[in-house]
């Protein structure tokens, strides 16, 4: 066991391991999202980011998923970086053969993804925990962070909003190659399931993106 | 037919290549890519030029020597063959054509067009093989196997180790040759005896030489000219878990 997770096999084990876990994060993540423009009050939405933000059990489930995402990123360097030097002389000609679009652009889609996380840690997690200054709301007498008035805010500025779906299309990219591979990497190959994973991962990604995209839209073009 | 060879040219391993263009007529139309090659170095012997070295063997496709880079693809622009196996009628007249060896850290360059496989060689001594102990062959019968275990085995079995596959890959992995040297013997009684340690070993071996990992692209399996499956890789990484977890 001890060499498992230093192997080549073994690290994309754990990348596809960690990759599922942030694909099913970010569904409860959209749920969350959604609320801001399923209400026309932004309470559902400020209960819901508290709940997030304190509940001991979620608090135990943040810790793994900054793990999650630590790891998948440090292991998806790891591995990308192993894969260029394996190739030191690159060829003069190449001609796209039939293979998997996105799977050659995983870094790439990976690095934009990275730059909206550190951005969007700062906004959000950091500003709420650390740095204060997050507007507040009073709801049946408690108070709460308004962080739903703070998503309204920035999704007034018309950069903010082009960069943020800008992001989660290339996270589409990303997902679209690697909801199925991960469950190659698994070795799960099956006659009748492995066609309907494939399915499934269009699907998510085009769902998940979508829905995610439609959060600022709503709030750009709503009054 | 006329065309513009773009070759790679490097003295030995130690020494750096270069492109060099050369042009080659009067091509018949139904010679193969090699016999093209071996019109090419005949005309540089009587200019008393250094011929281009290239590998090959059989060249009947099941050697798996020949291993040319050709505009862009391991074994040049045609479905299930070895380079070998391409005929001239796949260019049009007066094409030019680029023509590398396999690029991988693991292969390095020997002369011009031909890389030094060995490290193909290595992986399956660690594990490329039964241990039986010697004596009168079986009865065909005595060990009963599935059909469709026997078919998916022998498939495994058509690889011909020419390293298409990494050449192919953006990673340089080795995947697809490893998983089918791991398939065939998983596949069968004889093999599970020893699948652990196999597969351990020879994705250990895999490692340790440099090829890198599997992102599943699928260009090893579109550019393999024995149409190994990638469901062999779905099969390594299996038995690669099983390995790890026992
Ligand atoms: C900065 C953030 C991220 C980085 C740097 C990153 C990096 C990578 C890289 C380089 C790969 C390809 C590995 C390979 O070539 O074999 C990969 C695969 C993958 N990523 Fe990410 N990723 C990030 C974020 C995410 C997120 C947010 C998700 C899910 C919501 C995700 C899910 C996956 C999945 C499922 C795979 C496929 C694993 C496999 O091939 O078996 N990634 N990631
Ligand atoms: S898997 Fe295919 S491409 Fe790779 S070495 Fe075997 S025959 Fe060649
Ligand atoms: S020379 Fe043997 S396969 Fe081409």
């Amino acid at each position: 066991m001890t060499n498992f997770f230093t192997s080549s096999i073994g690290k994309k084990i754990l990348m596809a391991g960690l990759g599922l876990f942030l694909i099913v994060f970010l569904l409860v993540h959209l749920g969350i999202n959604l609320l801001l423009i399923i209400f026309e009050s932004r309470d559902p939405f400020n209960i819901a980011a508290h709940f997030m933000g304190t509940n001991v059990l979620i608090k135990i489930f943040e810790l793994v998923l900054f793990g999650g995402f630590l790891l998948h990123i440090t292991y998806g360097l790891i591995v990308q970086m192993q894969n260029w030097i394996a190739r030191p002389v690159s060829y003069a000609k190449t001609h796209p053969s039939q293979t998997s679009f996105f799977s050659k652009y995983m870094i790439h889609t990976a690095v934009i993804i990275g730059i909206f996380l550190v951005i969007h840690l700062f906004d959000f997690y950091l500003q709420a925990k650390i740095f204060g200054g997050v507007p507040e709301v009073v709801i049946d007498g408690k108070t709460y962070h308004d962080l739903g008035l703070l998503v309204f805010e920035k999704f007034k500025i018309g950069w903010v909003v082009i960069f943020y779906i800008f992001t989660f299309i290339f996270l589409g990219f990303h997902l679209l190659h690697g909801f199925q591979s991960a469950f190659q990497t698994f070795g799960l190959d099956h006659r009748t399931l492995t066609p309907v994973i494939k399915a499934s991962g269009v699907i998510y990604s085009v769902v998940v993106v979508a829905g995610f995209i439609l959060i600022p839209l709503v709030i750009y073009f709503g009054n | 037919m006329d065309f513009t060879l773009k070759i790679w040219r490097q003295k030995n391993s130690g020494e750096k290549g270069k492109f060099v263009n050369y042009k080659v007529g009067n091509v018949s139309s139904d010679s193969s890519f090699l016999e093209m090659l071996d019109v090419l170095n005949e005309e540089l012997i009587l200019k008393n030029e250094e011929p281009v070295a290239f590998d090959h063997d059989c060249r009947e496709g099941i050697c798996g020597c020949c291993s040319l880079y050709i505009n862009g693809r391991p074994h040049g622009p045609d479905e299930l063959i070895t380079v070998c196996q391409l005929h001239m009628r796949k260019f049009k007249d007066g094409d030019s054509i680029v023509i590398e060896p396999w690029r991988a850290r693991p292969f390095p360059v020997i002369k011009d067009l031909i890389v030094d496989r060995t490290a193909f060689d290595k992986i399956l001594m660690e594990g490329g093989f039964v241990s039986v102990n010697t004596g009168n062959a079986p009865d065909a019968h005595a060990v009963p196997v599935p059909k469709q275990n026997a078919d998916l085995a022998f498939d495994a079995a058509a690889c011909i180790g020419c390293g298409a596959c990494v050449a192919a890959c953006k990673n340089a992995s080795a995947m697809l040759f490893v998983s089918a040297k791991v398939s065939q013997f998983a596949l069968l009684p004889q093999g599970r005896v020893e699948a652990k340690e196999r597969v351990r070993a020879m994705v250990a071996k895999m490692d340790e030489l440099g090829f890198g990992s599997c992102s599943n692209t699928g260009a090893c399996e579109a550019e393999c000219p024995k149409g190994i499956s990638l469901t062999n890789i779905a099969r390594i990484n299996r038995e690669f878990i099983k390995a790890g977890s026992a």
